[in-house]
């Protein structure tokens, strides 16, 4: 059974969500994502400075096997990108959480997670995909 | 649930990941593919084959048979016992039904052919068969190990008794041989040098544990793929099919054109597309920035409205930047454009081999 954090907000397209103490929000892949594409070879985040909208392609995750768009959970500012998936994509398999994170928004309103799915309903979508 | 090979528990035990592949519950990895990769690349690993089709043909007429069956001449076999042939078997039409290896064993053949195509290959086969005098019998009772890598052989060799050791150390580069009710051949799919093992059912599993304990790396068939996409192997249903010509997959070197006097399935029409160069040709793809070309992306070559089409792409383990086979237009010059996830992406065009014995050939 894949991994899925309490305290995250997810979409269906399994995007994962964390707000940051300092309010921006953490983005990456889930723990199933990553397992159902296989070992990754490149990630495509956006640059820092740039706007995303919720629900819009923002990056792309390529493994061995597929080619994946990732989408963000919210609209905002992108404030950081995690520059170490470009020389070690791999560390999205080893650590889809923590270090695998992809990009960091700042949010133009966090009530927009709320229409993210909690732990218990992507669970619940994990399940009834199986 | 789909059929499974008498290693599926071991498959279970060990951690791989099963997909179904052609009605067979495979495993794909054991953790990563990249890593089972660099394993056959750098050392061994090996290779649950046991859902291919194994079958023997045997009756006064099987060199005959296999004559006119295959568009490979298996008089290239006579010399030596044991050696191994590949050829496409084609339809009436040029197209290709499947490809195979076929191992001469002097009054009877064996012939090896894909999982996914078992039914329509045997039914093939036997209404060919009809006119010849032959028996055509499928080996089900057979399991095959794939152990390949730089050091296959010799870690192999070590784990088996005396007598199949000194078959082993004698066998050439494709040729196989029985070995008691063993079957022991030096082919493969991976571009590097070792050994495809049939063997009985009920002895697989001991044999795979004992090559695990010994270091040999079990692997999945997501490295089957980049290791056998990375030294230019077709990929039956990608880089040909019932459709397809051999002439468009880079199978002109199995074609037998001599004797002129061998009829076999498919040679008419074969002889009119080469005499016309009216089909396309198989090439690679090299891609160096980031990116991974994929199966059925679309080919644009310049000065030619006729399209082409990637059959296998995918990111190379061991070059560490993607690669692809390509069906296109003769016309093909050095470079291309792949239309690749909305954007035209200029691409490199070489021959269609990328990998051999460890060693980058681009």
């Amino acid at each position: 059974m894949s991994d899925i954090r309490k305290e995250l907000k997810y979409l269906s397209s399994h995007e994962w969500a964390r707000v940051e103490e300092d309010g921006t929000v953490t983005i990456g892949i889930t723990d199933h994502a990553q397992d159902a594409l296989g070992d990754v070879v490149y990630v495509e985040t956006p640059e820092v400075g740039t706007r995303i909208a919720l629900g819009e392609e923002a990056g792309v995750v390529e493994s061995v096997k597929a080619a994946s768009d990732i989408y963000s959970l919210v609209s905002g500012e992108v404030v950081a990108v995690n520059e170490a998936l470009q020389d070690a994509p791999e560390t999205v398999n080893s650590s889809p959480y923590d270090d695998g994170w992809f990009f960091r928004v700042k949010p133009d309103d966090l009530a927009e997670l709320d229409e993210a799915l909690d732990a218990s309903e992507y669970r619940e979508l994990l399940e009834s995909d199986e | 649930m789909g059929n499974k090979t008498a290693l599926y528990a071991t498959h279970q035990a060990m951690g791989g990941k099963l997909v179904d592949f052609g009605g067979w519950d495979m495993p794909l990895h054991y953790g990563s593919q990249i890593e089972e990769h660099h394993k056959v690349r750098q050392s061994a690993g090996m290779f649950d084959v046991s859902h291919m089709t194994v079958v023997d043909v045997t009756g006064g007429d099987a060199k005959a048979y296999l004559q006119y069956l295959l568009a490979n001449d298996v008089a290239k076999l006579d010399a030596l016992f044991g050696k191994a042939l590949y050829s496409g078997m084609l339809n009436h039409d040029g197209g290709v039904i499947d490809d195979l290896i076929v191992y001469n064993l002097g009054d009877w053949y064996r012939v090896v052919v894909n999982c996914s195509t078992r039914e329509k290959d045997l039914a093939w086969m036997n209404q060919v068969a009809k006119t010849f005098s032959v028996a055509i019998t499928e080996r089900a009772e057979l399991a095959m190990i794939a152990v390949q890598g730089p050091d296959a052989i010799r870690i192999a060799s070590s784990l088996l008794s005396a007598e199949q050791a000194a078959i082993i150390a004698n066998l050439q580069v494709f040729q196989g041989l029985p070995a008691g009710d063993w079957f022991i051949g030096r082919t493969g799919y991976t571009g590097e040098d070792g050994l495809e093992i049939m063997l009985p059912n009920e002895a697989a599993a001991s044999l795979w544990k004992a090559l695990a304990d010994a270091g040999v790396a079990p692997c999945g068939l997501g490295a089957r793929d980049t290791l056998r996409l990375e030294a230019g192997m077709n990929l039956y249903g990608h880089e040909m099919d019932e459709s397809v010509s051999p002439l468009a997959a880079n199978m002109g070197w199995t074609i037998a054109w001599q004797p002129d006097s061998r009829d076999f399935i498919g040679r008419a029409v074969l002889e009119a597309q080469k005499a016309a160069g009216s089909t396309q040709k198989l090439v690679g793809l090299v891609l160096r920035e980031r990116g991974v070309l994929r199966a059925e992306q679309i080919v644009t070559v310049e000065g030619s409205d006729e399209k082409g089409v990637i059959t296998s792409g995918t990111f190379s383990p061991s070059l560490g930047y993607s690669i692809a086979l390509a069906r296109v237009p003769r016309s093909i010059g050095a470079h291309c454009q792949v239309e690749m996830r909305g954007k035209q992406v200029t691409v490199e065009v070489v021959a269609p081999n990328f990998v051999r014995n460890g060693k980058a050939l681009i």
